[in-house]
């Protein structure tokens, strides 16, 4: 038996804020923040509370590859 | 690897175990061969899609270390400072002549140009024609985003009609400025050409698209089958005067009436 989920990484050294992750994404897991960064870049952001699916549209859109997908499989002990 | 807790009788029931015995399996990173670096390109460009799509192909092909681009003069002009396979540069518009060279002297290697509307449609079509017309075994990658970037937002030959542009200020009218060069559709008047394909990048399923025609596109030249050319609807928010989704929408919505998406010519399926 085992439990999976997906862990989406933005890396924003990487990303220019262009947003297209945040349209295309079915879940709504992403957002841009409010605050621009030391680059002057609103950055993509993950939103803690929201599951992503693995479904990789955000990635897939992204011209920065700034976005990085893993699938987490834990066994599950009962 | 998995080491399986399951049923080892530790741990509460119903209770998710997530420590070391955790198995990651990366879905999605960055490709090898795209350099560490923050491109120059703007927030929302296609160019930096299309750079790592073409990092992406030659690692799954495994033709890295036998890869040699053409960059062309526009602003894919840096495109070797990000893509970590060998380049050399050609004056603007001449990309083709130069792979021609390298492809012929280099049989062995995978040679490509990636050019602009401008470095393709304007300065270099005559480079252009010839290499198509010769059947030259190399890829070409034409990234079409029907205007000037580099130079800042002058009109292209791919400009659409009635578009406005630095040099086109009304909206680019035929009668003075002629119509938007559809490019596949010229080249596929000639013999030689075996591939020619017009694509986009402005949803996921166009990224996937894209990817597998420009995987196509050098497998015809690792077979020897010949010349091929992917013709790229590339959004420039910055010189469209759009944000980046309005640009992607724009493409979907309007520019696609003027460059129909399509496989133009594709010998081997013919064959
Ligand atoms: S698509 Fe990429 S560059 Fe654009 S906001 Fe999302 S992570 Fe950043
Ligand atoms: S993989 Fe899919 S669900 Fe997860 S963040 Fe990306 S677009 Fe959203
Ligand atoms: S000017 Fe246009 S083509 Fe050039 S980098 Fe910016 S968005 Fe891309």
């Amino acid at each position: 038996m085992s439990d999976k989920r997906f862990e989406v990484t933005i890396l924003t050294h990487f990303c220019k804020g262009c947003g297209l992750c945040v349209e295309f994404c079915p879940e709504g897991k992403l957002y841009i923040e409010q605050k621009p960064d030391m680059r002057g870049i609103q950055a993509a952001a993950v939103r803690a509370d929201v599951d992503c699916t693995g479904c990789l549209q955000c990635a897939t859109i992204c011209p920065d590859a700034a976005i990085e997908i893993v699938r987490v499989e834990a066994p599950v002990s009962t | 690897m998995r080491s399986g807790n399951a049923g080892n009788g530790m741990g509460k029931k119903t209770t998710t175990k997530r420590t070391e015995s955790e198995v990651k399996r990366v879905l999605y990173e960055r490709p090898r061969a795209l350099l560490d670096v923050h491109t120059h390109y703007c927030a929302g460009c296609g160019h930096g899609t299309m750079h790592r799509l073409l990092a992406e192909v030659l690692e799954e092909l495994g033709v890295l270390e036998q890869a040699i681009g053409v960059a062309p003069v526009g602003c894919a002009v840096l495109a070797y400072d990000y893509v970590d396979i060998d380049w050399t540069e050609a004056a603007h518009g001449r990309a083709p002549a130069v792979a021609t060279g390298l492809k012929r002297v280099h049989p062995d290697k995978v040679v490509f140009t990636y050019q602009g509307d401008g470095d393709l449609a304007s300065i270099g079509m005559a480079e252009t024609i010839h290499a198509a017309n010769r059947g030259e075994n190399i890829t070409v990658i034409f990234i079409n985003n029907a205007i000037y970037g580099m130079t800042q937002g002058q009109m292209a030959p791919t400009t659409l009609i009635g578009q406005k542009t630095k040099t086109t200020p009304r909206g680019r009218d035929p009668e003075t400025t002629g119509y938007p060069l559809k490019v596949c559709e010229l080249l596929d008047q000639l013999v030689a050409p075996v591939l020619l394909a017009r694509t986009t990048v402005v949803t996921p399923k166009h990224v996937r698209q894209t990817k597998a025609l420009l995987k196509k596109a050098f497998q015809c030249q690792m077979e020897n089958v010949g010349y091929s050319l992917i013709e790229v609807l590339s959004p420039c928010p910055t010189y469209w005067h759009m944000t980046p989704m309005e640009a992607y929408h724009f493409i979907e919505q309007t520019v696609t009436d003027s460059f129909p998406l399509g496989v133009i010519r594709d010998v081997k399926d013919r064959a």
